[in-house]
């Protein structure tokens, strides 16, 4: 078995022994890159030297018998709008196409203190709007499982990265389930953390009251270990949850409490495909077999969720991104005055799914529509808390589809809008909630795509979302495989 | 009940300082016209004497302490500027042949 095909926390251990050098470790996920990369395409920006020249200073750190992170020397990839100091970071649009961050996020201090290796910046929508990565204003990541299809997004390039072994790890953003609908279609644990969990100090902001960092793995251990290093207040979000983070990996190992499980009654199927609902019986089956308690759950008024989140999360971002105005940073588009400098840098330097967001949060919020929409919706959104709060008395945890569907084929949906928003349905309402939801890999469509499980924990429980993913985990089929067998056209890369 | 979105579309995206071509202008409103229907689904449900959400926090908002820390250097926070006049961010006049000092 290679490097890359290890888990983390075997690569931790292997470190911390000293069997394996973190340069050897971070070499073979470099190799790795070298190998599949010009196939699926999940990196906007590559830094295999920067990456080697942590991996040393941790080797070097380790064998002068520093006392290291578990995480130390263990490297990662990172999503394209999260601010790397000195690193160009695009978010994947061309108005922020040569943009070098004068500062570190939160996560990416935390990440360089502790040294773990940057292996590069990954593919996305463009400023997280969008669900297959097409939005991308450079290229479109393929998922690794079916070059034809889409990898699912916002975060796709990092979903990809992960499962492919480009990275061991990966860091992606969640809005309306830009980490859970690409590791359903990767086939690799996606979390989106409770809201406030994890610093949003230095991610480009989307949706300021939606946007959460979380962590992409290839198993629940992983995932924890990622989660425990970067959970905790930051003074500089005052967003962030003031309480430090619970160990996630004894929580995750705890044998004794079997929980109450609600599996999630949707009140509409429509374009559900069924092997979807079938794969989440099958896991239902698994985890009452393993002593858990199964019953039906019903958020009635989630069905109102897709509206609500598509006038809230594009009325925050017309907001937000009113910064991109040509005057203190990113593209500019020339003009004789203010006023058409700021039109032509706007409508020259967002692509096409970005600026309908931005024309309907204006609509949302502007005068005689903001009662009737965003005002509106911002009370949907109440009740919607409301079904959660109530469901939550009764169960610990509530478990539903991922995505309605397996990946969809490259371009099927990029005419249309819609369409695509309704892709991220089963993942929206518990962002609208602030709670924690994980995406689990929850077996194959008989097309030899994944499917995924979502399970949703009360806020700050995501040490309950572990515990449960690792007896899915524990009992995965050892007939499928783990991880895609990248199939390469012939005659290479495009 | 569909919105026709056309005349508003001009409006909206002067609102939001957003050039677009006819062809853009054509597209989104029939585009937009189908989200915002979608979106308006919401207004069958009864949200007489209910709070908004603005955010889901429900810890009390942490202050800081106010202490003087570090601040970007000027070449730092300038770096990524279009334009650039010295310590300044350059744009396009504003004031026509004023006696402003320009």
């Amino acid at each position: 078995m290679k490097l890359y095909q290890k888990t983390v926390f075997e690569l931790s251990r292997l470190m911390s022994s000293r069997e394996v050098s973190s340069v050897e470790v971070t070499q073979s996920f470099l190799d790795r890159i070298e190998e599949v990369e010009p196939f699926v395409r999940a990196f906007i920006t590559h830094t295999p030297a920067m990456a080697l020249e942590t991996a040393s200073l941790v080797d070097r750190k380790r064998s002068n018998g520093e006392k290291l992170q578990p995480l130390a020397g263990v490297p990662l990839a990172i999503k394209d709008n999260i601010s790397t100091e000195g690193l160009r970071t695009t978010c994947a649009s061309k108005i922020l196409e040569n943009y070098i961050p004068p500062y570190d996020a939160t996560v990416v201090e935390i990440i360089k203190k502790t040294g773990m290796p940057l292996l590069g910046k990954t593919n996305m929508d463009e400023f997280a709007m969008g669900s297959s990565t097409e939005n991308s204003a450079f290229f479109t990541t393929r998922n690794p499982w079916d070059l034809e299809k889409v990898p699912g997004g916002s975060s796709g390039g990092s979903a990809v990265a992960v499962s492919t072994g480009m990275a061991p790890l990966a860091l992606g953003s969640d809005t309306g389930g830009s980490i859970r609908q690409p590791a359903s279609f990767c086939g690799l644990y996606g979390l989106r953390p409770t809201y406030g969990r994890i610093s949003r100090y230095g991610l480009i902001a989307f949706a300021s009251s939606l946007d959460q960092i979380g962590p992409f793995a290839m198993n629940p251990a992983d995932c924890a270990m990622l989660l425990g290093l970067l959970a905790g207040h930051d003074p500089r979000d005052s967003t962030s949850y003031p309480e430090k983070a619970p160990d996630y990996l004894s929580a995750m190992e705890n044998r004794n409490d079997k929980l109450k499980i609600g599996i999630l009654k949707h009140n509409s199927e429509n374009g559900f495909d069924p092997e979807v609902k079938d794969a989440v019986n099958r896991m239902a089956g698994l985890l009452e077999k393993e002593g858990f308690t199964i019953d039906q759950v019903e958020l009635p008024r989630t069905d109102y969720g897709l509206g609500a989140y598509y006038l809230i999360a594009p009325s925050e971002a017309s907001s937000n991104l009113g910064r991109y105005d040509g005057v203190r940073y990113g593209y500019n588009g020339g003009g004789d005055n203010l006023e058409n400098m700021f039109s032509r840098t706007r409508g020259a330097g967002f692509g096409p799914e970005v600026k309908r967001r931005i024309m309907i949060g204006t609509y949302a919020l502007s005068a005689g529509y903001y009662d009737a929409y965003y005002l509106k919706a911002m009370k949907v959104r109440t009740l919607i808390r409301q079904d959660y709060k109530e469901a939550f008395k009764k169960f610990d945890l509530i478990i539903g589809p991922a995505t309605p569907t397996p990946a969809f084929r490259i371009g099927e949906k990029a005419d249309d809008p819609l369409e695509m928003y309704l892709s991220d349905v089963c993942n929206i309402t518990d962002a609208l909630a602030g709670v924690p939801s994980l995406s689990a890999p929850a077996g194959m469509h008989s097309n030899g795509t994944p499917l995924g499980l979502q399970l949703t924990a009360p806020p700050f429980c995501e040490g309950r979302l572990f515990n449960v993913a690792n007896y899915i985990y524990r009992n995965r089929d050892p007939q499928l495989p783990e991880r895609p067998a990248v199939r390469f056209p012939e005659g290479g890369a495009e | 009940m569909a919105i026709d979105f056309s005349k508003d579309v001009e409006h909206v995206a002067k609102l939001a300082r957003l050039e677009l071509t006819t062809e853009e202008k054509e597209k989104m409103a029939g585009q937009l016209s189908d989200i915002l229907d979608t979106a308006r689904r919401i207004q069958e449900l009864n949200t007489d004497a209910v709070e908004p959400t603005s955010h889901v926090i429900e810890f009390p908002a942490t202050m800081r302490d106010d202490l003087v820390g570090e601040s970007l250097t000027l070449n730092r926070v300038l770096q990524n500027a279009p334009m650039r006049e010295k310590d300044f961010f350059r744009v396009p006049g504003i004031a026509k042949n004023g006696n402003d000092e320009q």
